[in-house]
């Protein structure tokens, strides 16, 4: 297939940067300017946003210059271009110019479907730059940068560089090659926590699995840093509420139902079951009345009922964590 | 039928009506025959303030006394009083068309204070028919605080043929500076024999059913013909009446909060249903889309639409909450009858068809538990009113009259 010989090549005549993670597509640009440069010095660089593409920009980027001089176009947001462009950019795909190279960026979608498939169908190179929404994805983005600078780094290290940067891929790399700039030797948890303390990002499921679990200290932590980080209260409040709730339902499902008619019943998913049911150690049928009824309480007054939410947030998560322990 | 007979059990605020619409009738007729109107010893005046607890017919009375303002009817000539029911004004204020009389009532959270704003621009013109302009505000204990303020010229010193009429549960209910403005009208709850009769009377129900419904709805005239007409609302309150029963354990109490903010969500999907889609597919009319869902609208017409959504967002708030409201007082009701068999009182019991589950629950439990449940229930409606997660507040709510 064309598509396949056509990958490795960085000056392919007209690469794909195909996703939404503005990092991943300025690096795609990035390196198929730094290869055309370094094919020709004098190489010709224009990036267009899709307005400054009107029909006939393109023919006339594209027709061959007196100094036959290596032209790198690169066209942003290319989902974006008005359809008679699009026509434009499509006949151009069928007979590329020599010398040229063209990087059309675009976000994926259902949007300018068309160009995104005339593009593979030509042959096009293509480069995935998909947003990272999985924390696994990210930790694995610093280990690769990390990799790539040629430094070696503790997987403790890279995941509390996650924990204290949160999941802004431009800052990720930045605080990677910072820290490779800065560092001698092996990255380590101890190196990190010189640059980088605390924690970017803590969501209200994460207090919850904590107070339910009864580790009120390590929850109280959690909490405080999802109010610095300005997580709306009432998603606290609904977390701390459903991870409540489950435990309530589950404790009283009959036992020995199969997990999947469980899941149903209970309109969980089963991955969930089987995670609740650890939890779920340690509760009592009145602690549960109690936790329930201190959440109720905590959402009335992050509503406006109390002067401090956060005391009641605290209040609440602190009673969650006891009547995680009201059993025996 | 004079515009009175609606009102149940009211007989000192229909006196009082009846006079001040007397007053006000020979105040018009004066001025239009040319001579002095005397208003020194006058019973009518442009603020009147209709306070009472749901159901008791502060809307009803509000509108009598509009229908008898408007009253045409040549008998007052001949010293009868006004408010026929059979004349042209009469007639036309009751069926809500005519010119002079508005009703504002609103089927969202509250009114806000542009809405205000142009009510009270419109309660300054004259009157069409040359009487009173009359304008019922339904819900005033819906005006916002910026809404009520918006309102306090109008209410004070109003154009010399208009008349304010706001309704509300309890004068704690709108902002003291509107309510030292209005005279105040004190509704009260109709006797339950008194609202069977009327059913019977008016709407032709059996007599039998319209005692029931009566007992049921303690004197709640509007909720007691809903019950006494809609097979779906008969279900409903059967359905939460069985609710005390099912809160042995733990995932009953969840299981039973589920299901009951689960039925006012579909009752507030089905209004939804009735009436968005049509209020939807009217308006891209209006603006000249092609008809069909999902046809291209003309250019600047999105923010329209985003505020209709808004609207329609609101109102099936409003009704989710509406229905939770009614399922927990027919609970708080519930929960008085058993105080009533547990303390022995000769107060008949209102859910006499759950009178078993009333008297088991009456047996287990002491008196004391018993407040304690209607507490949390009447605490629930708080925390409901605070904007508390339905459910979240609902669940609460069962724990508690669980624990007892």
């Amino acid at each position: 297939m064309a598509k396949k010989t056509a990958t490795d090549d960085l000056l392919a005549p007209v690469t794909l940067a195909v996703g939404q993670e503005d990092l991943l597509l300025d690096r795609a640009v990035a390196e198929v300017v730094a290869a055309a440069r370094a094919a020709d010095a004098d190489t010709d660089v224009r990036d267009l946003a899709p307005e400054a593409l009107q029909p006939g920009t393109l023919a006339e980027l594209v027709s061959p210059s007196l100094f036959a001089e290596r032209k790198v176009i690169v066209v942003r947001n290319s989902q974006d271009l008005s359809a008679d462009t699009i026509k434009d950019v499509k006949a151009y795909l069928g007979a590329p110019a020599e010398e040229i190279t063209l990087v059309l960026l675009h976000a994926g979608g259902a949007k300018g479907k068309g160009l995104l498939d005339a593009a593979r169908k030509a042959g096009a190179r293509e480069v995935a730059c998909p947003k990272m929404t999985k924390p696994a994805d990210r930790l694995a983005f610093v280990r690769e940068e990390f990799r790539t600078a040629g430094r070696s780094a503790t997987p403790e290290a890279c995941q509390s560089l996650v924990d204290a940067i949160g999941s802004d891929l431009r800052e990720l790399a930045s605080a990677c090659s910072q820290l490779a700039a800065d560092v001698d030797g092996t990255i380590d948890d101890a190196v990190v926590a010189r640059y980088y303390t605390g924690r970017a990002e803590a969501t209200g499921f994460e207090v919850a699995d904590l107070a339910v679990t009864g580790r009120a200290v390590e929850a109280l932590e959690r909490l405080r840093w999802a109010l610095a980080v300005g997580q709306p209260l009432p998603g606290i409040t609904f977390a701390l509420a459903s991870g409540v709730r489950s435990i309530g339902k589950l404790a009283t499902a009959p036992r020995g139902a199969r997990p999947a008619d469980l899941a149903r019943e209970l309109g969980m998913p089963p991955w969930k079951i089987d995670r609740v049911r650890q939890q779920m150690r340690g509760w009592s049928g009145d602690g549960v009345a109690a936790a329930l009824r201190a959440v109720a309480e905590a959402d009335a007054a992050v509503k406006g009922a109390a002067a401090d939410p956060a005391y009641a947030l605290e209040k609440a998560v602190v009673t969650i964590a006891r009547a995680a322990r009201s059993r025996g | 039928m004079p515009v009175w007979d609606d009102l149940v059990g009211q007989g000192p605020v229909v006196e009082s009506l009846t006079a001040a619409a007397r007053d006000a009738d020979a105040f018009v007729t004066a001025v239009a025959s040319g001579e002095a109107p005397s208003s020194a010893t006058s019973k009518m005046t442009h603020a009147w303030l209709f306070t009472g607890p749901p159901g008791s017919g502060r809307a009803t009375a509000a509108r009598a006394f509009a229908a008898a303002l408007q009253c045409v009817s040549p008998d007052r000539a001949l010293g009868g009083v006004p408010g026929c029911g059979f004349c042209d004004g009469c007639h036309t204020t009751l069926v809500g068309t005519h010119a002079d009389v508005e009703v504002v009532a609103t089927d969202q959270l509250s009114i806000g204070v542009k809405d205000t704003r142009d009510l009270v621009r419109r309660s300054s013109l004259s009157p069409a028919g040359g009487r009173w302009q009359v304008i019922v505000l339904q819900d005033a204990d819906r005006l916002t605080e910026g809404a009520g303020n918006v309102l306090l010229k109008a209410v004070e010193e109003p154009a010399p043929r208009t008349v304010w009429l706001l309704c509300a549960p309890s004068v704690e209910d709108v902002l003291p500076t509107i309510r030292s403005r209005c005279r105040l009208l004190t509704l009260r709850t109709p006797p339950v024999d008194a609202v069977a009769d009327v059913l019977v009377r008016r709407d032709g129900i059996e007599p039998e059913l319209a005692a029931v419904v009566a007992r049921a709805t303690q004197g709640h005239i509007d909720r007691a013909r809903r019950l006494a007409t809609d097979e779906r609302a008969r279900a409903r309150r059967a359905a939460v009446l069985r609710l005390p029963l099912q809160l042995g354990d733990i995932g009953g109490c969840l299981k039973a909060a589920q299901t009951l903010v689960d039925s006012a969500t579909e009752d507030a999907k089905q209004v939804a249903e009735e009436v968005d889609a049509k209020e939807t597919e009217e308006l891209r009319a209006a603006l000249g889309a092609a008809s069909g869902a999902g046809r291209r609208m003309p250019r600047g017409t999105a923010g329209v639409m985003k505020e209709l959504a808004d609207r329609q967002k609101r109102r099936s708030t409003r009704t989710q909450r509406d229905t939770l409201d009614l399922a927990l007082t027919d609970l708080a009701g519930f929960y008085r009858d058993v105080l009533a068999v547990q303390l022995g009182t000769a107060a008949p019991v209102a859910n006499a068809e759950v009178r078993d589950a009333i008297d088991r629950i009456a047996a287990s439990g002491r008196p004391e538990q018993t407040l304690r449940r209607i507490e949390a229930i009447l605490a629930c409606r708080e925390a409901l009113d605070g904007n508390v997660a339905p459910l979240l507040a609902v669940e609460a709510m069962t724990m508690a009259l669980r624990a007892g």
